[in-house]
């Protein structure tokens, strides 16, 4: 699925620069956590129709297609996240209309008190599903989109369903369902802003999310294909602006900065086991979606131990909470509150030390792998290569080693 | 934006809002898509009583009749009301 929910930024803003709101505990309770997870984001499914150049899922999903967690314990890790605290819900993948019981799930959201979430391509979306996810009680439907040409939509996420995608916006808005809509922004669509805003604007888009990639999963390994110029993303951001200035509160804009093209890290899943908890297809609970990928850890799964336990005993969950675990240059940083060291996932797989700064930090030692990547991006004979779309066969290479094509220079498998 | 708030203005939630007590948060919240918001006490109590039919005025009597240990708790209303109207939680009925 695509990336960087609006949650994350939502979360931040609101919560942080309000009077009146109060504040998060955040990067403050090492090992006992007073945190609550406010986020359930349940990855239903790794099986998906697209097969996006971008997609963050893991590039060895497919090993997590075949032993999905049953209707009834999805069920029962709803009702134990809403007692630790989990309000909001992303019912997210893959793509989880492939699953025939997103209605049963949706009932017991709403029974539960959820604000639900349905993130999805818009591939399976039938009028009549679409009723029963009214009925049930599902609070919104969050659609991506790719471009406004049939061309781009089409050749990124290979296939074709650029007709398709304008009719369930129709059908999303037909219900009274609010528009809510995310673009993954790379080098194919970011010269087209200024057509995807007014495309959102003429769908009755309500919110928008331009998302620029973050390299991970499938989109690390297409990074130098995907990669725009610094100056591109500027004037994407200046257009995002005047559009925001336009429009007013009628339709809201959020754009995800790419953290590479800053100088500091971004505060990932606004700090680790905070706020954000994820199940996956498996059953996994991780406190980010790649985490899988760092070394040394075992992540707790719902069929053994329950997700109180995950959230507040599981050493997965603790390890990175707070900022105990830190090292130069972070530990002594006057902004590590900021930022907690960015992400671990990326300090892994571009480092291979998960405990040091984020590369994108101009103060990490490590800064010259992104000041490389950015180069390389704009090297024609790299960039020409041709995209590693997420496909099962691909996956299926990766996962069982026979393929190392383009991941040799990461620590883990994306 | 300068929101103007009147006295005899009425409010409700926006749409797609919802506005609900949290057990577990010991604290009132207003969801939306994609966000929330955790309410203080005083914000809860003020945002607990839009309800589309109400005026500021009356919200404030009530409030004051609630608290009447709590002084000068209009001119917070007054800029609760400001906030929630600026970031778009509630909508101008009348
Ligand atoms: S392939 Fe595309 S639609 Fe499918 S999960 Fe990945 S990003 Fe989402
Ligand atoms: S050195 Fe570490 S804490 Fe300081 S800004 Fe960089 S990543 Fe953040």
């Amino acid at each position: 699925m695509t990336q960087a929910s609006l949650g994350e930024s939502v979360v931040q803003k609101a919560i942080k620069n309000e009077k009146q709101v109060q504040a998060q505990n955040n990067g403050v309770a090492a090992n006992i956590t007073q945190t609550q997870p406010l986020w359930l984001l349940a990855e239903i499914t790794y099986r998906c129709p697209l097969h996006c150049a971008f997609c963050y899922n893991p590039t060895d999903y497919d090993k997590h297609t075949h032993n999905e967690l049953s209707t009834e314990q999805w069920i029962q890790a709803l009702r134990d996240a809403r007692k630790l605290g989990a309000i909001q819900l992303g019912i997210s993948g893959g793509e989880p209309l492939l699953r025939d019981d997103i209605e049963e799930i949706v009932v017991e959201a709403h029974k539960l008190g959820y604000y639900s979430n349905l993130i999805t391509s818009g591939v399976g979306l039938t009028e009549k599903r679409i009723q029963a996810f009214k009925e049930g009680g599902l609070d919104h439907i969050q659609l991506s989109m790719h471009d406004i040409t049939e061309e781009i939509n089409n050749f990124i996420t290979n296939t074709k369903t650029f007709e398709l995608k304008k009719k369930v916006a129709a059908m999303i808005k037909s219900h009274g369902y609010p528009m809510v809509l995310n673009v993954v922004i790379h080098r194919y669509n970011i010269g087209h802003m200024r057509e995807i805003l007014e495309m959102a604007d003429a769908l009755g888009a309500d919110y928008i999310e331009l998302a620029n990639t973050q390299y991970y999963g499938w989109s690390l390994v297409n990074r130098n294909q995907l990669m725009p110029l610094k100056e591109q993303v500027d004037e994407a951001e200046k257009i995002t602006n005047e559009f925001r200035e336009k429009f007013g509160s009628k339709m809201k804009i959020f754009f995800v900065v790419p953290d590479y093209f800053s100088n500091r890290p971004k505060k990932c899943m606004n700090g680790w086991g905070e706020v954000f908890m994820i199940v996956t297809a498996n059953g996994d609970v991780l406190p980010c979606h790649s985490a899988r990928v760092l070394p040394g850890l075992e992540f707790p799964n719902v069929r053994e131990n329950g997700l109180e336990w995950a959230w507040k005993e599981s050493p997965a969950f603790n390890k990175y909470r707070g900022d105990d675990w830190m090292k130069e240059p972070c530990r002594t940083c006057p902004e590590k509150e900021n930022d907690l060291g960015g992400c671990r996932c990326q300090a892994f797989l571009l480092s291979g030390d998960a405990e040091s700064a984020d590369p994108v930090c101009s103060l990490s030692p490590n800064h010259y792998l992104i000041e490389k990547a950015i180069e390389d991006s704009k090297n024609p004979v790299l960039a020409s290569q041709p995209i590693i779309f997420r496909t099962d066969k691909n996956s299926k290479k990766y996962a069982s080693g026979e393929s190392t094509e383009r991941i040799e220079e990461f620590h883990a498998l994306p | 934006m300068e929101n103007n708030i009147q006295h005899s203005d009425i409010y409700a939630l926006a749409h797609h809002h919802r506005f609900q007590w949290e057990e577990a948060q010991q604290s009132y919240v207003i969801l939306f898509p994609e966000g929330m918001v955790k309410l203080h006490g005083g914000a809860g109590e003020v945002i607990k009583r839009v309800n589309g039919k109400a005026s500021v005025a009356d919200i404030v009597a009530d409030l004051k009749a609630a608290f009447p240990e709590a002084e000068g708790i209009e001119a917070d209303i007054i800029g609760m009301f400001e906030m929630a109207v600026g970031k778009a939680w509630l909508r101008k009925i009348n």
